[in-house]
């Protein structure tokens, strides 16, 4: 194709791809440790260190920036750590916090570089908001050693990562140190994260990280596939986007990249087999929750009831047999009440509400109440 | 050797505290190797911790672990653990075999990966335990019992001389118990080492040789007939324990 | 008033306005949200903009609202369908939405006032000169107008849903019971988020907002019990962060709204080491002095336990106490001095025995058993 005769285009799909490779990877293990939006931290806190790293080497070679950016994002995660395990404030909050304060200082050195007869800090910006058109093929070889390196040591120590993200107190059983693999792990998420801060910006990070791991989820139920496909999906979004603004007059690489991504999510969502919500609709021919509250889960929760304390007494369907009227497919039913998060089967063939299904049921209630009086 | 004649677990002293809070104060334990014995206790009691500041996974403030007469460090490859089933994300995108194949990763170090041999044995824990059918059952479709009959899989593969289990009866179903319980016969006949935190006092006489009673501090320890007195019992739960104690007061001759 | 006046207040109206919603956020463990939400808003404020030409426009504000239910809608469908937890949901529809908004600017209009930059990051050293004139009045800077209205609803909605919202955030099902409808406060919540944000973004950029949203609440945190003193202590610590970053931003020159983000973050650090329950120092202090009381129940606990076994002898000797119980041999000696001091134990000769006072130290720290 002639797309690719340019070199331009080369260079930014080949940066994007890499990107969406190791962004992927990496984000299966954050998305199923329910750590998504480290990435957004990450990629935010990572300004103040850029800005240093050139105030102190007055360079702006990718390998600089990167690491000044790796070494304040790793500080940034250090701090919601101790943060978290030394006082009350909860972790979204603390992540939160670093992500903005330190993308505050971040901010305020900028201004200082800017003021510098050297004003040559318009190439600082392009980490903000993402620039992939200024990607240079010295910033491309960069970023595939460091997303090779990320990948190579992801297979290594493949078994390690999923016993941690899996059940990290067996791990430690096991005499495997939790301390010193998770801080592995934090170390290669900080160094895919910085790999895209060029093309993307600090903003847009963050889907790179969860959106092509969100997506390979639904289409598989086994992790060596779902990191499989959310490297292909992330560097299918990478390039694809790339060629996509290049086309296009006035559309800018990250963002471009990013609803291709997103659009992706949508698709899997949708269309994905089994899980998908189209299968569902087609199976179960119910979609989104109806307005009237199902009579079997105010069945199943007035059962629940009369045993306090154990939410996980199941009962039987002949039990609910009785209490409906004829002629109710209850396998269906309950199945459909199952996708819907309101039950759950908490043995063979004996159900009960889940916290979601009794919340549900408890507001019927009240509002029904409400209506009485 | 020492290893013989030392029992297969001895804890002393063992204090956990959080926040200078004890949950658990001067624990002493004998467990004679070969033993099958249950920790009771109201909750609160610190049945749980035991178990895991035991294993090292939660610090204590003061005590010792000896397995087989060695410090606990050199003798942690010794200890199969079974955590309780509600601690883990059951959301995740695996099968049953290949839980049950995280068991043998202690064995493999660091870079290897796990092989035909791994996985065949594997399958024979998951014969045992009557889940041979389940092998690609993703395990976000499990039910309770079957999930807890996949963590103690696991820890069969260790192919360790002392288990731990944490509360494996918790809620699980007829077929589930009785799996459990053979499995547990086995391994006593296997001269294996098994001590497990239990919460159905009923069952203590039945399937346990000695019991652990816990609030605490240590209440009593030792062979069931023994220990499991209507008045320990009392101590134990204080003064909450009811029919059930009473039964099984009378059962051990109380 | 000077420009540098006008903008300390419009500043200190602007952290003030953020931190009160932000404390509810925080209470409710969804600090993320003011993430997603501050740059999600972006596509309602382009539309708006190219409807009326004018960034100050009020429908720009009811647009931002509109974004930031819509988003919020959004996630919580994705969680309801139980495909994507919740913090990947967050994590998946902001950057989207706001893709979508930096399309729309690159593509509709290029000569327009509104680019990325500003969005982002805001300038408040411009803000005194845009000013609200009416019928030639010059009333002072527009956007101490708008931020002081919001700092206003926000005051009233607060104070007239105060119990709705204490309840909500404390506990939802409970609140659902008594009918106060949960499902009306949080989004009311979230209405009330987005138009601050998109108030404030003129001045300090959607990232900003979310340091004011969530620092100092935060820092209130660890410094108030309860929930009215806590909406109080966000409101001062995010006025006075405002002001410490604003004098400190004028004295180098530098940019106002990160000296601002800085220095909440530099009060949140405060607070984290000194706050007089909950920072650092007052644990460590603590648990000094509970070290040696806690040390001094082990002990006697420690000795009752083993007094009249066969070890007895061996457990309950000074030098064989520390091995037992893990402590220095200095340690030891310290803590059984105290032990001694306070009469609950006794030494004789080598031997440490409990009083009688001791024992019932002992036996009351836990359930007693029989010898």
């Amino acid at each position: 194709m002639e797309l690719f005769s340019d070199y331009t285009l080369r260079v930014v799909a080949l940066g994007s791809g890499v990107l969406g490779a190791a962004a992927g990877a990496l984000g299966s293990f954050a998305y199923l440790r329910r750590q998504s939006l480290v990435g957004d931290a990450l990629s935010h806190a990572a300004l103040p260190g850029i800005a240093v790293a050139f105030l102190l080497t007055g360079s702006k070679a990718p390998l600089t920036i990167m690491l000044g950016a790796a070494l304040a994002g790793w500080l940034a995660t250090l701090a919601v750590g101790l943060v978290v395990r030394r006082s009350r404030v909860p972790y979204d909050s603390a992540l939160g916090m670093s992500l903005a304060v330190f993308f505050g200082i971040g901010l305020v050195l900028l201004t200082v570089i800017q003021k510098r007869p050297d004003a040559a800090q318009a190439g600082l910006e392009s980490f903000l908001f993402g620039q992939a058109a200024s990607l240079l093929r010295e910033d491309v070889v960069a970023m595939s050693a460091l997303g090779a390196a990320c990948l190579l040591l992801l297979g290594l120590l493949w078994k390690e990562f999923k016993l941690l993200s899996f059940d990290s107190e067996f791990a430690s059983s096991l005499g495997r140190s939790v301390g010193r693999l998770d801080g592995l792990f934090t170390l290669l998420l900080v160094i895919a994260v910085v790999i895209g801060l060029r093309t993307v910006g600090v903003v847009l990070m963050s889907a790179m990280v969860v959106a092509p791991a969100a997506a390979a989820r639904q289409l598989t139920d086994r992790l060596a596939p779902m990191v499989a496909l959310a490297t292909a999906i992330g560097v299918f979004s990478g390039v694809t986007g790339a060629v996509l603004s290049s086309l296009i007059p006035r559309l800018p690489t990250g963002p471009t990249i990013v609803l291709v991504l997103s659009s992706v999510v949508a698709i899997s969502l949708v269309f994905a087999p089994r899980r998908g919500l189209l299968w569902r609709w087609i199976s179960l021919g119910r979609l989104a929750p109806s307005a009237a509250l199902d009579p079997v889960l105010m069945h199943l929760y007035a059962l629940a009831q009369q045993h306090p304390g154990e939410p996980d007494h199941g009962h039987g369907i002949a039990v609910l047999r009785t209490m409906s009227p004829a002629g109710v497919d209850l396998d269906q039913v309950l199945e459909n009440l199952r996708s819907r998060g309101l039950v759950e089967r908490v043995d063979e063939g004996l159900w009960a509400p889940t916290a979601i299904g009794r919340r549900e049921a408890e507001r019927h209630l009240a509002s029904q109440n409400e209506a009485a009086s | 050797m020492a290893r013989e004649s030392s029992p297969a677990l001895e804890v002393e002293d063992l204090t956990v505290a959080y926040s200078e809070q004890p949950v658990l104060w001067d624990i002493d334990l004998v467990v004679p190797t070969g033993d099958t014995m249950a920790i009771v206790g109201p909750n609160g009691a610190g049945k749980s911790t035991l178990i895991k500041a035991a294993m090292g996974l939660i610090p204590a403030v003061a005590g010792e672990v000896r397995v087989f007469g060695r410090p606990f460090a050199k003798g942690r490859g010794e200890i199969a653990y079974v955590p309780q089933r509600a601690s883990l994300e059951w959301d995740f995108p695996t099968d049953v075999l290949d839980v049950v194949t995280m068991g043998t990763y202690g064995s493999l170090g660091w870079f290897r990966r796990p092989g035909a041999g791994e996985r065949d044995r594997a399958r024979a824990a998951l014969e045992e335990v009557a889940m041979g059918a389940f092998e690609r059952r993703p395990i976000a479709q499990l039910s309770g019992g079957q999930q807890q009959r996949v963590l103690l899989a696991r820890a069969l593969v260790q192919q360790a001389p002392i288990l731990m289990l944490d509360e494996p009866f918790q809620g699980v179903d007829a077929p589930t118990e009785r799996a459990i319980v053979a499995v547990l016969d086995r391994l006593s006949d296997e001269g294996k080492t098994v001590v497990v935190v239990h919460h159905d006092l009923q069952t203590v006489p039945e399937y346990f040789d000695s019991v652990l009673l816990l609030n605490v501090r240590a209440i009593d320890a030792g062979p069931v007939a023994e220990v499991f007195t209507e008045e320990n019992l009392r101590l134990t739960f204080g003064g909450r324990v009811g029919v059930l104690a009473q039964i099984a007061a009378a059962e051990s001759g109380g | 008033m000077t420009a540098e006046l006008e903008i300390l207040v419009i500043a200190m109206v602007t952290a003030v306005a953020a931190a009160l919603p932000g404390a509810y956020l925080v209470l409710r463990r969804t600090a993320m949200v003011s993430d997603a939400i501050s740059h999600a808003i972006l596509p309602g404020i382009v539309v708006a903009f190219f409807l009326t030409e004018d960034l100050n426009s009020p429908l720009l504000l009811i647009a931002a609202a509109a974004t930031g239910v819509l988003t919020v809608v959004l996630i919580e469908a994705l969680i309801r369908s139980r495909l994507i937890p919740e913090d990947a949901s967050i994590g998946i529809v902001f950057p989207a939405l706001f893709s979508i908004g930096v399309i729309l600017i690159s593509r509709a209009a290029s000569d327009v006032h509104l680019d990325t930059d500003s969005v982002l990051l805001g300038e408040l050293a411009f803000a005194p000169f845009h000013r609200l004139t009416v019928v030639g009045v010059d009333l002072g800077p527009a956007a101490l107008w708008s931020m002081g209205t919001i700092l206003v609803l926000n005051v009233g909605l607060i104070l007239l849903a105060w119990k709705e919202l204490k309840l909500a955030t404390v506990d939802s099902s409970l609140a659902a019971l008594l009918g106060f409808q949960p499902v009306v406060v949080h989004y009311g919540l979230m209405t009330m988020v987005s138009v601050t944000a998109v108030g404030a973004f003129d001045a300090v950029g959607s990232i900003l907002v979310v340091a004011l949203m969530i620092a100092p609440p935060a820092t209130a945190y660890l410094l108030a019990e309860r929930l009215a003193p806590m909406v109080v202590v966000a409101a001062v610590v995010a006025a006075a962060g405002a002001a410490l970053g604003w004098a400190f931003a004028l004295a180098l020159d530098v940019s106002i709204a990160g000296s601002i983000a800085a220095a909440s973050g530099l009060l949140f650090v405060a607070a984290f080491l000194v706050a007089p329950r909950r920072g650092l120092l007052a644990q460590a202090r603590r648990r000094q002095g509970q070290r040696l009381d806690f040390a001094v129940r082990m002990l006697v606990v420690h000795l009752f336990h083993h007094e009249g076994t066969p070890e007895a002898s061996e457990e309950c000797r000074v030098a064989g106490l520390h091995r037992h119980l893990g402590w220095s041999e200095s340690w030891t000696r310290r803590v059984v001095g105290k032990a001694a001091e306070l009469e609950l134990v006794e030494r004789n000769g080598e031997q440490v025995l409990p009083t009688a006072d001791g024992r019932r130290l002992a036996d009351d720290a836990v359930i007693g058993f029989g010898a």
